[in-house]
């Protein structure tokens, strides 16, 4: 993605007040389900499940708030590298704990 | 600045909001890694330690957690909505989400102060007798407890400095409806300090 | 492109509407001065690093003491390491030649963030001035080895807290400079310079930016949790209060590791960059060096664990990390075959940027070698912390990196100052580092395999003769590096003026000016053609 193919001022993707709201509700609920589950025995699961839904409210927040939906490809592929990046770290590393 | 050196910024003669977004993605990533680091040792600890971070979880009001999580996705959602109003044109509404975005901001920061005291109060801080009398799995979760949420809070009062720039900025007319870049950089910035108490929460509050 | 008459008018140096003096270099933010800022407060720290160095070779010459005590010693290889990594080999190549030479060769007038470039030098002024501070500060230098492994960096009672702090300054900077370049590259490319007609430097610089971006942040936490524990005690690394002192080491590595491709990247950059031009040929596998980068920096960040071999690991991690570690040579090794074939049946010109390159190569090699060794396990067990690692990591991180920085001095010298410098005292200077340094840091693979530890201020009778060689070496290579850089400077005031392409090569920054003028281009060029076309010079019957 070359500056030579973009309009300098292209009009920015504009998202309504009732998009984001929508989404804000989404994460009340999210929320409450998390601390919902928190209650119940899941035992080795709960930090399973806390993970995921705390995943899908990052991925609300970066998609819609942080509008990573609404720009270029490229800027998806970063985060997705940088992540990719952290996962790595985390594999590798418990390569060494979780086999002592 | 010089004329000679205003040239040099010849590129950006035309505005370059997309670089501009790209230099703060980067920066955001440099955050998250900084963060993933405090994570990685996390996970490290409560590999080794299960149980004593269950005890210790009990210490933390998962109630008082919930709301401050509220708070900042709120707090994410006015900072949101200041943006559509500024690219809508109407300055002051966006003045007004930027303003309740701070005042929650301020009860965030007011309610974790609350929360250090209270166990400050009962004795559980950093070299503490309390605290070194509890097995070594419950120190570590209160020295990651402490590190994390404190570095936490320093990035909000971070955001908070950030977005009142960004509120100068529009009464200034430095931010506008055609020229709204900055204050979408400082949300970003914003944002990610949402991002990363979501993570925090769910693994310090809701072990049980 | 076609060779255009350059235009005169004031070079960036007299730039007329630039605030006068010092305060219009300080406060510049013209990617140049930055350039050129950064490189005259880098060869201070470097040469009081290369010093201490000398004065630590110089204690070594006989067993016991020779010339200083045990604690200064400490302190000394401390200092020569953090000066070395973090006040000149990390920001070293993309610092300096990085910020002069990147808009220019991708025909820009500046990168995206001058400000930020100037905050950068800013930063790295800052972190260098508290390194050196915390040398006269009270309770003395820090002695815990630039590592500042735990326990004893939490316990020592000398100035690790300011030490900390630089280096966390300096990744700062090092990060606002990374992500400068990745903005650069990604927006302000000229008309027709799509990502493969960019200079092979540009791409080294665009994997290194990502480098510093991804990894820098957990050595910033990490030093972080050390300052931690000596104000507050927290216990995060102390194993009385149930902490790891191996994830101490994890953490430090995790980004200890990949900053040695910080490091070396623009390095391989640069040799990808001076081959073409003396073969006269277009380099070979333009791509594959392109992307061999990109996979060098991405592998490079999953090794790190090879620091650790000797430290009580699960033996899965350790086999899987020594797998990785393998791994990670074969783009290097690719690079290293594209650039045998670059040179195979070329037009050879031996002149000194050339020469400082095929010595850059060979060391190169023998530390890539050496690393290989290293990352097999079996072999690790016996020469982990011995003088072989020494020996390793200044073949890679000197003998590779530090030569094709002297390389890119003598390339680039006369396109930054307008000068070109003497080539006999030159080739002189290059002779003298290279066999200096071969000197200097061969034995210490003899010394590492027959078991001398490393940092070590005494030694047994049997490892004399090996250290005596390496401290003869030392003062070769001294000379040598006295001999280049007063040829240089006696070059930047009497230097016959040079033209705007000395060389003949086909990159942009050799169609402006010896120096540029401030703006770098008077008008933004159209690049049509790639960056190493040397079709004119191919013998009729050859066929690409």
């Amino acid at each position: 993605m070359d500056h030579n193919d973009q309009h300098p001022h292209d009009a920015p993707h504009v998202v309504s007040y009732g998009q984001y709201v929508l989404i804000w509700l989404g994460l009340l609920a999210l929320t409450g389900i998390t601390v919902a589950l928190a209650g119940i025995d899941l035992g080795r699961w709960v930090i399973v499940t806390a993970l995921v839904i705390a995943a899908i409210k990052s991925t609300l927040v970066l998609n819609i708030f942080m509008h990573l939906k609404f720009e270029h490809r490229m800027f998806r592929w970063f985060v997705v590298i940088t992540l990719a990046t952290l996962a790595i770290f985390f594999i590798l590393l418990f390569f060494d704990y979780a086999f002592h | 600045m010089k004329p000679s050196e205003s040239a040099v910024h010849a590129g950006h003669h035309h505005r370059d909001d997309v670089g501009s977004k790209i230099g703060m993605w980067l920066f955001l990533f440099t955050e998250l890694i900084l963060f993933g680091g405090m994570f990685l040792a996390y996970a490290v600890y409560r590999l080794q330690y299960p149980n004593e971070f269950k005890l210790a979880a009990i210490e933390l009001d998962a109630l008082v957690g919930t709301v401050n999580t509220i708070i900042l996705l709120t707090s994410s959602l006015t900072v949101a909505l200041s943006i559509t109003a500024i690219q809508e044109g109407k300055k002051h509404l966006a003045q007004i989400m930027l303003g309740m975005t701070q005042v929650l901001a301020l009860a965030f920061l007011v309610n974790k102060y609350f929360e250090w005291s209270h166990k400050f109060e009962v004795g559980l801080f950093p070299q503490s007798d309390v605290l070194l009398s509890k097995p070594p799995g419950e120190i570590i979760y209160f020295g990651l407890y402490y590190v994390m949420t404190g570095l936490h809070a320093v990035h909000v009062i971070i955001g908070m400095a950030i977005l009142a720039v960004m509120m100068g900025f529009i009464a200034s007319g430095r931010i506008a409806k055609d020229n709204a870049v900055r204050l979408e950089l400082g949300g970003l910035y914003w944002h990610l300090v949402d991002i990363i108490w979501i993570f925090l929460f769910p693994l310090f509050y809701l072990i049980h | 492109m076609a060779t255009t008459a350059v235009e005169t008018g004031p070079d960036f140096y007299h730039e007329p509407s630039a605030r006068k003096g010092l305060r219009g270099w300080i406060f510049s933010t013209d990617h140049k001065r930055i350039g050129i800022l950064y490189g005259v407060t880098m060869m201070v720290f470097f040469t009081v690093a290369v010093i201490i160095g000398l004065l630590i070779r110089l204690e070594l010459l006989y067993p016991g003491k020779t010339i200083i005590d045990p604690q200064t010693y400490n302190t000394f290889f401390t200092l020569h390491g953090i000066m070395m990594i973090f006040l000149f080999i990390i920001p070293g190549l993309p610092a300096v030649f990085g910020n002069f030479l990147l808009p220019i060769m991708i025909g820009a007038k500046d990168v995206f963030f001058p400000r930020l470039n100037l905050l950068s030098w800013w930063l790295f002024l800052a972190g260098g001035v508290l390194a050196l501070v915390s040398l006269a500060l009270p309770g003395g230098p820090a002695d815990t080895g630039w590592t500042f492994y735990v326990p004893y960096s939490v316990r020592t009672t000398t100035n690790v807290l300011p030490a900390l702090m630089a280096a966390f300054i300096l990744g700062f900077s090092s990060i606002l400079t990374g992500l400068n370049f990745i903005t650069t590259i990604h927006r302000m490319r000229a008309p027709g310079m799509d990502w493969f007609k960019m200079p092979l430097f540009t791409w080294s610089l665009y994997a290194t930016g990502w480098i510093q971006i991804l990894a820098t942040p957990i050595i910033g936490i990490t030093l972080l949790l050390v300052a931690i524990e000596r104000w507050f005690g927290v216990g995060i690394f102390d194993p009385a209060l149930g902490g790891d002192p191996v994830l101490y080491q994890h953490l430090f590595w995790i980004y200890s590791h990949p900053a040695v491709y910080i490091m070396v990247l623009p390095g391989l950059g640069v040799v990808s960059e001076i081959l073409p031009v003396f073969a006269r040929r277009t380099i070979f596998g333009y791509k594959f060096i392109a992307y061999s980068s990109l996979a060098i920096a991405f592998i490079g960040s999953l090794v790190w664990a090879h620091h650790m071999f000797t430290v009580g690991m699960s033996d899965t991690g350790m086999f899987i990390f020594s797998f990785l570690t393998f791994l990670v040579s074969i783009p290097s090794a690719i690079k290293v075959f594209n650039w045998i074939a670059t040179l195979y049946k070329g037009s050879i010109d031996p002149d000194v940027p050339l020469l400082y390159v095929l010595s850059m190569i060979i060391q190169f090699c023998i530390g890539g070698f050496t690393g290989l060794l290293l990352g097999t396990l079996a072999v690790n067990i016996h020469v982990q912390d011995t003088y072989f690692v020494v020996g390793h990591f200044h073949y890679v991180m000197f003998g590779g990196t530090g030569f094709a920085l002297f390389a890119a001095l003598h390339y680039w010298f006369p396109k930054m100052f307008g000068r070109m410098y003497a080539k006999r005292p030159a080739i002189v200077a290059w002779l003298l580092a290279t066999i200096g340094f071969n000197l200097l840091y061969f034995p210490m693979f003899f010394l590492g395999y027959l078991g001398m530890p490393r940092r070590y201020y005494d030694y047994l009778p049997e490892y004399t003769i090996y250290h005596q060689i390496s401290t003869v070496g030392s003062w070769v290579l001294a000379l040598g590096l006295l001999v280049m850089v007063v040829n240089l400077i006696v070059a930047l005031r009497k230097g016959a003026k040079a033209s705007a392409n000395p060389w003949g090569s086909k990159t942009l920054e050799w169609t402006v000016a010896s120096p540029p003028p401030m703006e770098n281009f008077h008008e933004i060029p159209v690049v049509t053609k790639g960056p190493y076309d040397y079709s004119e010079y191919e013998r009729p019957h050859e066929t690409k």
